[in-house]
């Protein structure tokens, strides 16, 4: 029955990307898209979420399409309800802000078809039951998403943006399209109930691993491969950066759970060492480049990496835990991660609607033209600032409770017996502990200096407050950033069907049963944590702390200017700036993280010339992998230019030739 | 019953953290003043001082903003928290087990992230110099900490303050050099996060080195008054989270009477006076850092905290 109406709901978004084209250029259109979107996506929410607290039996169908021996298969089990359910909550919002961000669209004809195909191919890459499904939902889903990155063509930036994005979307698909083939194996069985029954020898299942890992991790941003992310997530619409970022991301991140807990058969336990070093750099290296940055949008697209990383670091672990028959570490790790996903899936969907009304308000995304926006845009400051407390783990909110899983899956593991792991996991430890410190810090720059000190700029001082639609969706989002961190319980027994079904275990011990709803995922001896106590206590304190300030203390209020250690300057440019704030932490990581130099430019005495200080962060990925293959496809193909122009006689010859050669290859592989 | 002590006794903490702080702080100032032979203010200064911000008007800057004005009871709050969480003369509190010691780290953090961003709210410069560096300072102070935290409850098998610190005084545990690692990792980062000399200068001002106090300049009155307490509070948990791990001798256990609560209140207080002088000696025996030498000074917390951790996890047989 859930299959159905999801398998419906995808019918209709697929429908109305197609119905919307002759409408999209009028307002009305906009409006009854955006908000059927809404509603389709609210229905498929509360059917999986149905399905995912109900825990019935997997359920399967059948469509007469695609090739014809095969046919589509669709399945719902628990770890596709949980996707479904990050998927379109995150299109519920992202389609309820549209309504009103849409409305400072001035291509919606690029925009509107691709957004219900965008969300219906992710929905469907959920539900995809075998191979072929599979990637022609992640192919659609590609390009769907290319296509509305390529919305504002013309933007500077945008085309090389969706090409990088093109050229790395069509490599990942590769790679997954060969690891089906591998899975499928010699007999060609497609479908995953086929694939799952097949055994696979190590180097097969080596391969396979290390396919997804490029084709999976590739979309979901892992470093390297992370290049196109910062470039093509801020180049969209911002509810469809949301998308990409909060949701898109997630999605490849199934596709690698589907893959390697689900299809490859029984790990190996070095699987763990290689997703576990994947998941560490990116953490570490995701959030620095993060701090670097300067444009809004962008900041958060790198940021965005980091928490890929988070992820797959309590994967890994939770592959090592796995690998050594340790069910409950593997429920452990493995309930954080996915906590994570659906932590980051609300935070980071909230801070891209926040960017977006940023962005609305003042027409600009570089935060050094911004500042002073709490005042006029109170609302969105607020929600932004919940937002950014939530990414930065402070408690009592959300992402704390993910990272403190994390954490208590970290200290479960001394137990796991190859030296390997025993090595690698403390510095993973170190790197998720460092990773959220500079989270904090790359969280105060981005609200600090869009919101908070005087305006830099006369846009950024005629802001104005965003319409109630966008801010609904906000406020809806912070909500459930609180709520999912007061009440961990509920999510973690949510996500319980899942990991029984992952790990074969018993998963952890119910929590929302537990005195005080409290979070105590191994044992009371161990660990437990409370954010609902914790609110309640720090509510409590603050109130009991204001209550006695109003009584015992002045309350006279005088405004004045700024004292700033007596120095008088009304300038707003004295005002510590985005790349000024980031300078300590550059100079401490920059040097070695992404080869950062400063040149400062002194002009003569007596010269009027403005002295300059020139920075220059590199991505390190870029120069030493992207730019040398570039270079050397670049090459080749002037070389290989010259096969364009010869005689019959020699194209003959080279026919010949290449017959030849394949016929020797057959023979010698025979 | 049972209860009913349960609630007083945490209460009793929280008042006595509250109490107590700004004295561990004027003991620390006397003492430093009397090695610098000077004669020093009176050790009951801070609750002078507190006072009189207290009855002062508020001189708030014309760019402030909400946040400018929540970010001391934020601060506060979290670090008051924090501070009733940590055991001082009696382990077992009722609400110790809501928050570990990696939620007790993360609270502090809470209240660094609003006083950062208090920083930036007039937009000035100097705020903005302080969160910028106090940023950098957390971002390796932090996991420094973490790992020491790591490194502690790998020993003890928990997370739980209380527990840890009842594992301490329960079981021979000897010399351990992981412990050793730890003890050391946690005393560079409290004098890092406690901003003391050599990482930073409590008694500076108009000086291009400072980093909380430039981050705090724009408060006033009462604003200030809070966030004195709460750095007052900050030396004063730091001081009995060593106490606690390192030295529990002493502290009651949950349910003891009210002769062995004395007795832990005492030994507590005992405790903070021998950190106090200890912090003064070291502080006056010592040159401040150059702002960028203090990453590499925390780098070497952060290696032994990770040291720590990787040697509990190689020995830990199967």
């Amino acid at each position: 029955m859930s299959l159905t109406i999801l398998l419906l709901v995808v019918g209709a978004l697929l429908l109305a990307s197609l119905l919307v084209v002759p409408f999209s250029r009028h307002p009305l259109g906009r409006a009854a898209l955006y908000g059927a979107v809404g509603t389709v996506c609210a229905i498929a929410l509360a059917t999986s979420l149905g399905a995912l607290l109900g825990g019935g039996e997997p359920s399967a169908h059948t469509l007469p399409l695609g090739i014809p021996w095969l046919h589509a298969r669709l399945r719902l089990d628990a770890l596709a309800a949980f996707f479904l359910v990050v998927v379109n909550l995150g299109g519920a919002t992202a389609s309820l802000y549209a309504i009103g961000y849409g409305r400072h669209e001035h291509a919606p004809q690029r925009v509107l078809p691709f957004f219900p195909a965008f969300l219906a191919a992710m929905n469907l890459v959920v539900l995809a039951d075998d191979a072929f499904t599979f990637l022609f939902a992640w192919e659609l889903m590609s390009l769907a998403s290319w296509a509305l990155v390529m919305a504002h063509h013309r933007s500077e930036g945008t085309a090389r943006a969706g090409y990088i994005y093109l050229v790395m979307a069509g490599f990942g698909t590769l790679c997954l399209l060969l690891a089906f083939g591998v899975l499928a194996g010699a007999g060609g069985g497609y479908g995953f109930a086929v694939i799952r029954t097949q055994t696979l020898v190590p180097w097969q299942q080596s391969v396979v691993l290390l396919l997804v890992l490029l084709g999976a991790g590739s979309k979901a941003g892992i470093v390297p491969l992370h290049v196109w992310l910062p470039l093509a997530h801020p180049a969209a619409p911002s509810p469809v950066s949301a998308l990409m970022s909060g949701v898109m991301t997630k999605v490849a991140v199934y596709g690698l759970i589907r893959i390697v807990f689900d299809l490859a058969g029984p790990p190996a336990w070095w699987w763990s060492i290689v997703i576990l070093i994947v998941g560490g750099t990116t953490a570490v290296l995701g959030v620095l480049y993060a701090l670097m940055q300067h444009d809004l949008k962008r900041l958060l697209a790198y940021h965005t990496v980091e928490n890929i990383g988070i992820i797959f670091i309590g994967l890994g672990l939770a592959l090592g835990f796995q690998a050594n028959g340790m069910p409950s570490g593997a429920a452990l790790a493995l309930t954080a991660a996915l906590f994570h996903v659906l932590n980051h899936s609300l935070f980071k969907s909230l801070l891209f609607f926040g960017s977006g009304a940023v962005l609305a308000a003042t027409g600009e995304r570089d935060m050094e033209r911004q500042g002073g926006l709490i005042h006029r845009m109170p609302i969105t400051a607020t929600t932004f600032l919940i937002g950014c407390a939530a990414i930065s783990a402070l408690p009592p909110l959300n992402g704390f409770v993910s990272e403190w899983l994390t954490f208590q899956a970290i200290l479960d593991s001394p137990n796991l017996p190859q030296w390997g792991l025993k090595f690698l996991v403390p510095a993973v430890g170190a790197a998720l502990a460092l990773s959220a410190a500079l989270a904090a810090a790359c969280f105060v720059k981005a609200f600090g200096i869009t919101f908070l000190g005087r305006p830099r700029s006369a846009d950024a001082a005629a802001a104005r407050e965003v319409d109630r639609f966008s801010l609904a969706a906000m406020i809806f989002l912070a909500v459930l950033c609180i709520l999912a961190g007061v009440l961990p319980g509920f999510v973690v027994d949510a996500l319980s069907g899942v990991v029984r079904e992952l790990t074969g275990g018993g998963g952890l011990p119910r929590q929302s049963s537990l005195p005080w709803l409290s979070l105590i995922p191994l044992s009371p001896a161990r660990s437990s944590y409370n954010g609902l106590i914790l609110l309640i206590f720090l509510t409590f304190t603050s109130t009991l702390i204001a209550l006695v300030m109003r009584r015992l203390a002045s309350h006279a209020v005088r405004r004045a200017p700024a004292w700033d250690c007596g120095f008088p300057d009304g300038s707003p440019a004295t005002q510590y700036t985005a790349a000024s704030f980031a300078q300590p932490i550059r100079r401490v990581f920059g040097s070695t993280a992404f080869a950062a130099t400063e040149t400062v430019e002194m002009p003569e005495p007596l010269s009027l010339q403005p002295a300059r200080l020139q920075v220059r962060v590199r991505d390190l990925a870029w120069d030493w992998l992207f730019a040398p293959i570039g270079a050397a496809v670049d090459a080749s193909a002037t070389r290989l230019n010259t096969l364009q122009f010869l005689t019959i006689r020699r194209y003959l010859t080279l026919v010949f030739a290449a017959l030849v050669v394949l016929l020797s290859g057959l023979a010698l592989w025979q | 019953m049972a209860v009913a002590a349960d609630w007083m006794v945490q209460g009793l903490q929280m008042l006595l953290v509250l109490i107590v702080a700004p004295l561990l702080t004027g003991l620390v100032r006397w003492i430093k003043a009397r090695l610098l032979r000077r004669r020093g203010p009176s050790v009951l200064q801070p609750y002078r001082d507190l006072m009189r911000l207290v009855r002062k008007e508020v001189v708030l800057a014309e760019s402030a903003s909400w946040l400018f004005r929540a970010a001391p009871y934020v601060a506060f709050t979290a670090i008051w928290v924090a501070a009733a969480l940590v055991p001082t003369f009696a382990t077992g509190l009722l609400f110790s087990w809501s928050a570990d010691m990696i939620a007790i780290v993360a609270l502090l953090g809470t209240a660094r992230f609003f006083l950062a961003l208090a920083g930036l709210d007039v937009g000035t410069s100097f705020g903005g110099i302080g969160s910028s560096r106090e940023m950098m300072i957390a971002s390796v102070a932090e996991p420094a900490m973490l790992m020491a935290v790591f490194t502690l409850s790998l020993l003890a098998g928990t997370t739980q303050l209380s527990s840890v610190a009842n594992f301490m005084l329960d079981q021979a545990v000897g010399l351990r050099i992981s412990l050793g690692l730890v003890l050391v990792a946690l005393l560079i980062v409290s004098i890092a996060e406690n901003a003391r000399i050599p990482v930073d200068n409590p008694a500076t001002h108009l000086e291009l080195t400072m980093v909380h106090e430039a981050m705090v300049l724009e408060y006033s009155g009462r604003h200030l008054a809070m966030i004195e307490a709460a750095a007052f509070l900050k030396l004063l948990l730091y001081a009995s989270l060593l106490a606690c791990v390192f030295a529990p001798f002493g502290m009651a256990a949950a349910g003891d009477g009210p002769l062995a609560y004395l007795t832990g209140i005492g030994a507590w207080l005992l405790k903070l006076t021998l950190a106090a002088v200890l912090l003064a000696l070291f502080e006056t025996s010592i040159a401040k850092m150059r702002v960028f030498r203090v990453p590499q000074f925390l780098g070497t917390a952060l290696m032994l905290g990770l040291l720590g951790t990787l040697l509990l996890f190689v020995t830990r047989s199967v």
